[in-house]
């Protein structure tokens, strides 16, 4: 048994901050691109033609169902062979927002379908355009009806980016394994690199709460 | 560089058991670890509730990757003991599973309604009777269509056996595409294992997901 000694990795704390940007700054490339995916791609599940809704369905189908870490490898070993060499971080980026997306697209159909197709029937009698319906009529209850699956998907996204430290992207975890290495303190710096995901993750999740709390005040019963 | 051949593909078959043992293993270890913390979840003791909420929370909120290292390298290094590798494996991926079953089955403990424990006390059975006969047969139904869906993660998630050595199937996949220099073929078809393994069981816990809102 050997006694706790963090003093040596406080001594790469530059590490640890440069790892935790990346860190964020793929998480928030993912979301968005993520998001943006979803968007479309429930939109062209919802309105579009069939193949094109085949090819939605197959896209999510695939990404759901193939490990994160394939995926990745595949975005980043394979891609060059058909002539696109793509940075660590990019690939990552790629990867990463492909792999949201297919979540996203599941999150983003499910709110639009939780919203009773009586109340869009109901905005439409109002004589509200379709925008208009979209915009007061479903958007709000959607969002409110998902907000709760898309804050536990985007803490696993985040806990996932991890991942890319298996491409070499110089992310939080990369900068965990680099100072094991160089100290052999895998306890105590696995636990602080679990501790600093933990710490963001219970961020991300009351950031969630209380933008559900806030941008949602409508009293609502249902 | 060489041609990628019958033998590779078949390196790549025969390290499917090993994907399928790590998983039956979480589960066997996991599963009971769950069901004791979703029950404590529940309990009537406040300390014990914060306490199984708190272990649910931190496991949750940790990357799959850091605790595979924190437990196959750091506690062994720490305690200054050897342990097996398959042993530390499992043991991460128990924890893992225990956290996120756990979370699940403390969800459908929930969502059956307080009048079903009330009806079954005016019955006369007894707190652990009220809890087999009537509040668990309808969690069990409510948490399957979540379950079958972590089981799903749960496959894809011990390809990460493979950043320890552990040589399952995506560790084949690694091995072999270093041998043959060809990522596309060995990638796809790896993809493909694991989608053909993921796609079903995600099919029927769409179908349970779809009857039991249906019922309803």
């Amino acid at each position: 048994m050997q006694s706790l000694n963090f003093n040596q990795i406080w001594r790469y704390q530059d590490h640890l901050i440069e790892g935790l940007i990346t860190t964020l700054q793929l998480t928030a490339i993912s979301t968005v691109v993520g998001v943006a995916i979803g968007v479309l791609a429930a939109m062209v599940l919802r309105y579009g033609a069939a193949p094109f809704r085949v090819a939605v369905a197959g896209y999510v189908g695939l990404f759901r169902n193939t490990p994160s870490l394939i995926q990745l490898f595949v975005v980043f070993f394979v891609l060059p062979d058909l002539g696109l060499k793509l940075p660590s971080f990019v690939a990552a980026s790629v990867a990463l927002s492909l792999y949201f997306g297919a979540y996203a697209t599941e999150i983003v159909r499910a709110g639009l379908d939780s919203v009773p197709r009586s109340q869009v029937e109901a905005g439409q009698c109002l004589g509200l355009t379709r925008w208009q319906v979209y915009r007061h009529v479903i958007m709000p209850p959607a969002l409110y009806n998902v907000l709760p699956s898309f804050s536990s998907q985007f803490a696993l996204l985040l806990l996932g980016t991890s991942l890319a430290s298996q491409i070499s992207v110089e992310d939080l975890f990369h900068a965990g394994s680099f100072i094991e290495s160089r100290t052999y303190r895998s306890f105590e710096v696995y636990a602080v690199i679990c501790a600093i995901y933990l710490a963001l993750v219970l961020v991300s999740k009351a950031v969630f709460a209380l933008l559900g709390r806030l941008a949602f005040n409508w009293p609502m019963r249902r | 560089m060489r041609e990628l051949s019958f033998p590779d593909i078949a390196s790549l078959l025969q390290a499917l058991p090993w994907t399928v043992l790590l998983v039956v293993l979480a589960l066997m270890v996991g599963a009971p670890l769950g069901l004791g913390l979703a029950t404590l979840r529940t309990s009537r003791f406040a300390p014990l509730r914060w306490l199984a909420a708190a272990l649910l929370q931190s496991v949750q909120g940790v990357p799959l990757l850091g605790l595979l290292m924190f437990v196959y390298f750091g506690i062994p290094v720490f305690l200054g003991i050897e342990v097996p590798a398959l042993v530390a494996v499992t043991a991460a991926f128990a924890i893992y599973t225990a956290a996120f079953l756990g979370e699940i089955w403390f969800g459908g403990i929930r969502a059956v309604k307080h009048e079903q424990w009330e009806a079954a006390a005016c019955l006369g059975l007894s707190q652990w009777q009220q809890f087999r006969h009537i509040v668990a047969p309808q969690a069990l139904a409510m948490s399957l269509p979540p379950t079958v869906g972590f089981l799903v993660q749960l496959i894809k998630g011990t390809s990460l056996a493979s950043v320890l050595g552990f040589v399952e199937l995506a560790r084949a996949g690694q091995i072999v595409s270093a041998a043959t220099f060809q990522p596309l073929i060995v990638y796809s078809f790896v993809a493909l294992i694991y989608f053909a393994i993921c796609l079903p069981l995600t099919r029927w816990g769409r179908n349970l997901e779809r009857r039991l809102h249906g019922a309803r």
